[in-house]
């Protein structure tokens, strides 16, 4: 745990350096690089805040993958047919929200195999939408806010404040999370559903609504996720544009200790890396094929996951159904 | 005196067991009532019906006659009942104090107030004199602590009715004593108590009133002033007609199984076997009495190898058997009847034909070499399942598919039907249809009759006075006693078993 503790420290300081050398040496550039990290990394940190509630309850979803496609496929084409960003994005966090009710309520109400469930959600979510589509839309994306003043901050304001509106929301997100997780009764108690169950409902607290509850919120933070990625990031939808976000994500909650600021700083890394290698790529300082590029997320993927396996601890009921009546 | 829980003809079964049948049991404020019986008679079923963690099939539960809602735990809690749980229902990786509040937390705002949670843990620990660290982590704690804390947690909203669910299982003598103060003076104060034991000795010491429990029914109330120990020890074994069984006369021959000073851990790493020595001798059986929890589970899993033994050892024929070492064990000639059928007995998803060979599907002529030989198998399913009365559709149906008793048989029959020297049966009749019970009590004896020695454990007395040409009874750990069958009357038996001297 020490150990780990200091690993964490020292990588950041090792980054907050190098990021201040570059900086001194290119400052256009390096705040470019770092944006692009936020930018990249945040739809994979909320994708991991629909693992994190899910899980902390004692859900497994694996059906964050087929969230994140559905809600921005949903969100895309009424943002396409309203004309409107805003219908677009409610419509994603509401397809996403439906997409959370039917997990919980095949994993919790059918007592379903948690895997299975996450499984049908992401194979509905490939068919139904690889069905539906339609090439040629357009549709309108949402457009950056810079926020006055704290955008003309050199580096920071363009790092953190001339962003697209779900940025902001989906940080301030991911803050409420974590502080309601650790410092209220909801926290308290979806812990220790996800913990043992039997404590919370001898306790009076009933694990049945508290799991519905958390699920669906889970799907509704996926479905901005979705959002985020078809109306702010690519601006279009294409048949499994998600190209395993929602996986990744799974792993960044476990290398994140299914904590949400572990998770938010596993996948700022991962957005940092992917922003450094378009970077260098586009710079032409280094010529490395575009097929090895495209496959540097999934091989990070698998050192985060070699890294923490062992080192980490879910929460003890997960994946278990909770029987109320026991001879 | 108004009764402050009233429970009026409560019946719950569970898929083929029937756990409580139209009981009814009162509890007035101030009185400490000690639900009493055997493990299995249904205690734990029907106080967590008044817990709301069992929704009970009929029958009313009033708690100041208001009537509780099926399956409402946040009602009852409501209405002033807390519950001390049998298994701790606490969260091992969060702190004391976070424990306790769960499910009303104090707040500030929409935050948890932690300072105040905080004192309010240090405040009731010190007003019931229960000591706990609350900044302690629960999964560092020894389980006489943890216990502490599931008290609290029910004595902390200023509880009217106090349920414990066996709560010196795990205690020490000490501070099983402690516990029993501080139900006295809970009971002084006004609560209601009403809590589960099958140790004697608490309930001479606390309660008020007795219920006795058996197979689910209410067998009679008392208290401590109409009777003693060895009454209560009658009314909980029960005074069933004893299921005759026809056996001749017992030919002992030399000493088969012989066990010397042995000693067990339960899984709490508490001794449970101290010390034992227990000879069982080719051609007969010999019964071991006692109340359950007395290190009778240990004693039979360290003889089979399932349980490591601290020191002493068991020999079979004069050859020392291996420790931890089933499969050995096994091939030594040792049969082994387990007392959990669905956890040890079987594989509930494996063929009736699969599961009569599992601890010898690699021996001639079930296999050569690396091959099953598949008409071995069939020749000697289709001849146990005529022999031993299983009553399945075919060799090939799963076990999971049979019957509680054609499970038994089907254990039965792998264990009997092999060459064996002793045969260990654990509560070989539980959960059993009164037919097979009478089968598989014959298969015992006919296994005595071809030489066996046989070592019977049953929480059952009416079956080991009929079986057992020998009774031990077991106390703490140790054979208290050594009986021959013509001298075991039942009283005595049941005064050996509560500790009592003869």
């Amino acid at each position: 745990m020490k150990k780990l503790l200091s690993f964490k420290w020292l990588l950041t300081l090792l980054l907050v350096v190098i990021t201040g050398y570059f900086y001194s040496k290119d400052g256009v550039i390096t705040s470019s690089v770092v944006s692009t990290a936020l930018i990249f990394g945040l739809p994979l940190a909320l994708a991991a805040m629909v693992g994190i509630m899910c899980e902390r309850t004692g859900i497994v979803n694996i059906g964050i993958e087929g969230t994140l496609l559905f809600s921005a496929f949903v969100g895309f084409f009424t943002a396409s047919a309203t004309d409107s960003d805003f219908y677009g994005v409610v419509a994603a966090v509401i397809a996403g929200t439906a997409s959370g009710v039917l997990l919980a309520f095949m994993s919790i109400s059918w007592k379903m195999d948690q895997i299975i469930a996450g499984t049908i959600i992401n194979i509905l979510a490939t068919g139904l939408t690889s069905f539906l589509y339609k090439q040629g839309h357009t549709a309108p994306t949402t457009s950056e806010i810079d926020i006055p003043w704290l955008s003309k901050i050199p580096f920071f304001g363009q790092v953190l404040f001339m962003h697209g509106p779900i940025v902001y929301i989906g940080l301030v997100l991911i803050f409420v999370l974590y502080v309601a997780l650790f410092h209220t009764s909801w926290g308290l108690r979806s812990r220790a559903v996800g913990e043992h169950p039997g404590s919370a409902d001898t306790a009076g607290v009933s694990v049945f609504k508290l799991r519905y509850l958390n699920v669906s919120i889970a799907g509704a933070v996926g479905g901005l996720a979705g959002a985020y990625l078809s109306l702010e990031l690519v601006g279009s939808w294409d048949r499994g544009f998600t190209a395993g976000k929602g996986f990744t994500a799974l792993a960044l909650m476990i290398f994140g200790r299914w904590n949400p600021m572990g998770a938010l700083a596993a996948a700022m890394f991962f957005g940092l890396t992917q922003a450094v290698t378009n970077q260098l790529m586009f710079s032409q300082i280094v010529k490395i094929p575009d097929q090895f590029v495209n496959m540097l997320p999934y091989i990070l993927t698998i050192v985060v996951l070699a890294i923490s396996a062992g080192k980490v601890r879910p929460p003890a009921a997960e994946g278990q159904q909770y029987e109320k009546e026991q001879a | 005196m108004s009764a402050l829980l009233e429970i009026t003809n409560v019946t719950k079964t569970f898929p083929g067991v029937v756990a409580n049948e139209n009981i009814s049991v009162s509890v007035a404020a101030g009185e400490i009532v000690a639900l009493l019986g055997e493990n299995g008679a249904g205690k734990s079923t029907l106080v967590k019906s008044v817990f709301g963690m069992v929704r009970p099939d009929s029958g009313e539960i009033r708690i100041k006659g208001e009537l509780i809602a099926p399956g409402d735990t946040g009602g009852a809690i409501a209405r002033g009942v807390g519950m001390v749980h049998q298994h701790f229902q606490l969260v091992p990786v969060m702190t004391v104090t976070e424990n306790i509040i769960l499910g009303d937390e104090p707040k500030r705002g929409i935050f948890i107030n932690m300072k105040a949670a905080r004192a309010e843990v240090i405040a009731l620990s010190e007003k019931y004199g229960l000591e706990v660290d609350p900044d302690a982590f629960v999964e560092d704690l020894p389980v006489g602590t943890q216990q502490r804390i599931e008290i609290l947690k029910a004595l902390r909203k200023d509880v009217d009715l106090l349920i414990l669910d066996e709560p010196t299982a795990v205690l020490t003598p000490q501070e099983t004593d402690e516990l029993l103060q501080v139900m006295k003076n809970l009971a002084t104060s006004g609560v209601g108590v009403l809590f589960i034991t099958h140790k004697l000795r608490e309930v001479m010491a606390v309660a008020d009133r007795v219920v006795v429990l058996r197979n689910g029914r209410v067998a009679g109330s008392t208290s401590p002033r109409e009777t003693d120990e060895e009454g209560l020890a009658q009314l909980m074994v029960g005074r069933n007609v004893v299921l005759q069984v026809e056996k001749g006369e017992a030919k002992p021959e030399a000493s088969t199984l012989e066990i010397k000073a042995l000693s067990v851990n339960d899984d709490r790493k508490h001794l449970a076997v101290d010390g034992l020595n227990l000879e069982v001798r080719a051609g007969e059986i010999v019964g071991v009495a006692g109340v359950e929890g007395n290190g009778q589970r240990e004693l039979v899993e360290a003889i089979c190898g399932m349980r490591p033994r601290l020191s002493g050892e068991v020999l079979v024929s004069g050859e020392a058997t291996p420790d931890m070492h089933p499969h050995k064990v096994h091939s030594m000639g040792v049969s082994h009847i387990p007392e959990d059928r669905e956890k040890h007995g079987l594989v509930s998803s494996y063929s009736i034909e699969d599961n009569l060979v599992l601890n010898q599907f690699d021996r001639d002529p079930f296999a050569k070499g690396w091959i099953r030989n598949v008409a071995a198998l069939e020749e000697n399913a289709t001849r146990l399942v005529e022999e031993f009365d299983i009553r399945t559709p075919s060799i090939k149906t799963t076990a999971g598919a049979l019957s509680g008793g054609n499970k038994q048989k089907v254990v039965v029959a792998r264990e009997l039907s092999q060459d064996t020297r002793v045969v260990i049966a654990a509560q070989p009749t539980r959960g059993v249809d009164v037919g097979s019970i009478e089968f598989i009590h014959n298969q015992l004896i006919a296994a005595r009759d071809a030489g066996a020695a046989v070592l019977l454990v049953s929480a059952e007395l009416d079956e080991i006075l009929s079986l057992a040409d020998r009774v031990a009874v077991m106390s703490g750990g140790k054979i208290v006693a050594i009986l021959d069958a013509k001298d075991a009357e039942r009283g005595l038996v049941g005064r050996l078993m509560a500790g009592l001297s003869a």
